[in-house]
């Protein structure tokens, strides 16, 4: 059904169920209990989530196909970000043409840095594509202040002409929309002492980045897919059936510099605000750290990366000495303070220490991510099959030479 | 012409940290085919060693000095530094002036040791991976030492003071033959300089002149062989490692006069020494050295007024916009060896 398989029919309503009812699943917690603070239910954080899905499984279209590591990324996603802000400063609050041409800017975009950095492979590739976007976010601080409004970042004004807009006379900023269904517009359901929020926003990005991993899916399933991972597999032998990898690269280059696009331009759909600090390289990283922790070349990697990452980002950012001196509470003095001690340097201000050690342990112990990890622990309980090497070849590594 | 040659001293000034950067980084990928994301952490970890170094030469206990009086008229309690009361009030508050130049007898054990324990610790493991997963393991592991140095010193900058003799201006135009006033420059930026080149110099004295680099040599020319003659080349790898954790320390902690450090400066140098080591090519030392200086200058050059009329914002990009033409015509770099890393 929809061009795919029956099991990836059955993963893809499986996504788009979960996508669906992520109010409630993500809201395990009853209001004012003391796990509240773990639920994930909130617009605000699961539109990160979907956004940031979108950006990683587009990345790994890249990454985990072809197996070029670009650490420039984010280029495209600010570039989305900027396009999104001048339609709706010029045209209209309406979502559709900003996120179109947020789409089309990010391919242009990454059409030009794709051309001249696929000239390389291997590290070479990684450089250029990191100098090309810190030379956007240097840009884009300094020269293009006029595009980009330089380091307060391009904001909405009451001023703007917004030519497909009725007159804006109530005097303060108008909201993002779509066809007039307003992307902040929340419907609470109370039910079972936990509070649900509907958010409009969040079935808006959820919905597109549903549409986004069908798409995706779709590629991994097509023969262009295969191209992609005989590129990563061996450049010279698909040389010599007479096949050149640069149009292919550069297309899995360009698509997956599209959906950083649409993930910069739904960024700035749902928080109208676009600053240059999003083309960061370390912006780029992070992208890097969600595809590789979830599981490069897979499916699910990404998007599982993508919601671990902003997940814990935001719980452990919440939780303090205090809360820690809550919970071990009922250990005595001499052990409670050192061990809250050591938890507060990895909770709180330390996120970031938790998230770089994590990445190492996965990269050294794990490199096929949580899913590989799922697969591991899965294959303990399940019953062995007899070990047969010749038709359980040994895996390529995920990464181009 | 003063203007440009301001803008010379400056561009040797920022590209001697270019260059020791990049010559570290080269160090270790020339020696180990490592590519080290980390190598910004150790210059910024060498910068807090200076920090740390002000500190403990800080280090006081509160004595009650009778002579003074605070404004209720208690004698007042003033912090004396253990430094002075060992050596002395003069001696001792000359060892605080001299804090940064110190920091040295610090950095350099306390890098080699890092140095060491990076590579038995971790490196060791990824020389049969591909270079991608080298990439994502350091880059993990800078994050890390990033942010335990944030959790130990905080986000802010932390002023370090050169030594008062060398914190002030000399006027450079003088000692060439221009009026006065007309090329004033920081004494401690010209310091920086030769410092930099007594370093370079005596990196290559050592790979040069010594036995040791001799064989280290050697073995980036061909490990292999090396190993066959029955020399234990990684144990010398190893060491090469530490030495390049050192360069970077010493930079940075010589740095702190400049740009006071912050937990973050590391990897605001790294991209920059990165395209130094590609543009220089991969593996060659005095690419990375040659180039390092070489993108100082022209950077300088292009924050000129005249310049940056001519082409605006050139000076925020120029390094990168030299580095991907050199990568697209040349990919060895300006003096990398043919066949080194070149696809």
């Amino acid at each position: 059904m929809l061009g795919l398989e029956r099991k990836d029919f059955v993963f893809l309503i499986v996504v788009l169920a979960l996508t669906l009812a992520a109010p409630i699943l993500l809201n395990p917690f009853p209001e004012n209990s003391a796990l509240a603070q773990f639920n994930a239910g909130y617009p605000d954080l699961m539109q990160r989530i979907a956004i940031f899905a979108i950006f990683a499984v587009g990345f790994n279209i890249l990454f985990g196909l072809t197996g070029y590591l670009s650490f420039g990324h984010a280029a495209f996603l600010g570039a989305g970000s900027y396009a999104a802000m001048w339609m709706f400063k010029l045209l209209s609050m309406n979502i559709l043409p900003a996120i179109v041409l947020s789409v089309l800017i990010g391919g242009l975009f990454s059409l030009l840095i794709g051309y001249v950095s696929l000239r390389r492979s291997g590290i070479y590739f990684s450089i250029l594509t990191l100098a090309f976007a810190q030379m956007s976010f240097n840009l884009a601080y300094s020269v293009l202040t006029p595009l980009t409004n330089g380091e307060t970042g391009l904001q909405l004004a009451l001023t703007d002409p917004r030519v497909l807009d009725a007159a804006n006379n109530s005097g303060s900023l108008p909201d993002t929309a779509l066809f007039g269904l307003a992307m902040n517009s929340t419907t609470k359901v109370e039910m079972l002492g936990r509070v649900f929020q509907f958010n409009v926003g969040y079935y808006v990005c959820g919905l597109i980045s549903v549409l986004m991993f069908y798409v995706a899916l779709r590629i991994f399933r097509s023969p262009f897919g295969m191209m992609l991972r005989a590129v990563k597999s061996n450049q010279n032998r698909m040389n010599y059936t007479g096949l050149s990898p640069r149009p292919y690269t550069l297309a899995a280059f360009v698509i997956s510099g599209m959906y950083a696009g649409l993930a910069g331009g739904l960024m700035a759909s749902m928080d109208p605000l676009a600053g240059a600090e999003r083309m960061q390289w370390t912006a780029s990283g992070e992208v890097v750290l969600m595809t590789i922790l979830g599981g490069a070349g897979t499916m699910l990697g990404p998007v599982l990366g993508a919601g671990f990452i902003k997940y814990f980002e935001n719980i452990f950012s919440k939780i303090n000495e205090t809360v820690l001196h809550g919970w071990f509470s009922a250990l005595p003095h001499a052990i409670q303070d050192p061990l809250v001690w050591l938890a507060a340097r990895f909770t709180g201000e330390g996120w970031h220490l938790t998230l770089g050690v994590l990445f190492m342990l996965v990269v050294i112990f794990l490199p096929g991510g949580l899913v590989e990890g799922g697969q591991r622990i899965g294959g303990l309980f399940r019953r062995r099959k007899t070990d047969d090497p010749e038709h359980h070849p040994k895996r390529a590594p995920h990464v181009a030479e | 012409m003063d203007a440009i040659i301001l803008q010379t001293l400056n561009g040797l000034d920022k590209g001697s940290a270019y260059a020791l950067i990049a010559l570290g980084l080269t160090l270790i990928f020339g020696t180990l085919g490592v590519v080290n994301f980390a190598h910004g952490a150790l210059f910024m970890i060498g910068a807090f060693c200076a920090v740390t170094m002000q500190r403990i030469l800080n280090l006081s206990y509160t004595v009650v000095d009778p002579s003074k009086k605070d404004f209720l008229g208690n004698p007042l309690k003033v912090q004396m530094p253990y430094v002075e009361h060992w050596f002395g009030h003069d001696a001792g508050a000359a060892i605080i002036n001299w804090s940064v130049p110190l920091a040295i007898l610090l950095a350099v054990p306390v890098m080699l040791l890092i140095g060491f324990a990076m590579e038995r610790g971790l490196i060791k493991h990824f020389y049969k991976r591909p270079h991608a997963d080298q990439i994502l393991v350091t880059f993990g592991l800078a994050i890390v030492l990033q942010e335990i140095i944030k959790q130990i010193y905080g986000a802010n900058p932390i002023p370090t003071p050169a030594p008062s003799q060398l914190a002030g201006s000399l006027d450079f135009g003088l000692l060439i033959g221009f009026p006065a006033n007309t090329i004033v420059y920081p004494l401690w930026r010209l310091v920086y300089f030769l410092f930099s080149l007594g370093i370079i110099g005596a990196v290559f004295a050592f790979l040069q002149f010594t036995t040791f680099g001799m064989v280290v040599r050697a073995g980036m020319a061909d490990r292999e062989t090396v190993g066959l003659l029955g020399i234990n080349i990684d144990r010398r790898f190893t060491l090469m490692f530490g030495i390049a954790a050192a360069v970077a320390g010493l930079a940075g902690a010589m740095y702190t006069p400049i740009n006071s450090p912050n937990y973050h400066m590391g990897m605001d140098f790294l991209v920059i020494s990165f395209v130094v080591v590609v543009v220089g090519g991969m593996g060659s030392l005095p690419g990375a050295v040659a180039a390092g200086f070489l993108l100082g200058i022209l950077e300088a050059y292009a924050s000129l007024n005249a310049v940056k009329d001519l082409v605006p914002g050139i000076d925020q990009i120029i390094i990168y916009l030299i580095a991907i033409a050199v990568l697209l015509t040349r990919p060895r770099g300006l003096m990398g060896r043919k066949g080194v890393m070149e696809e």
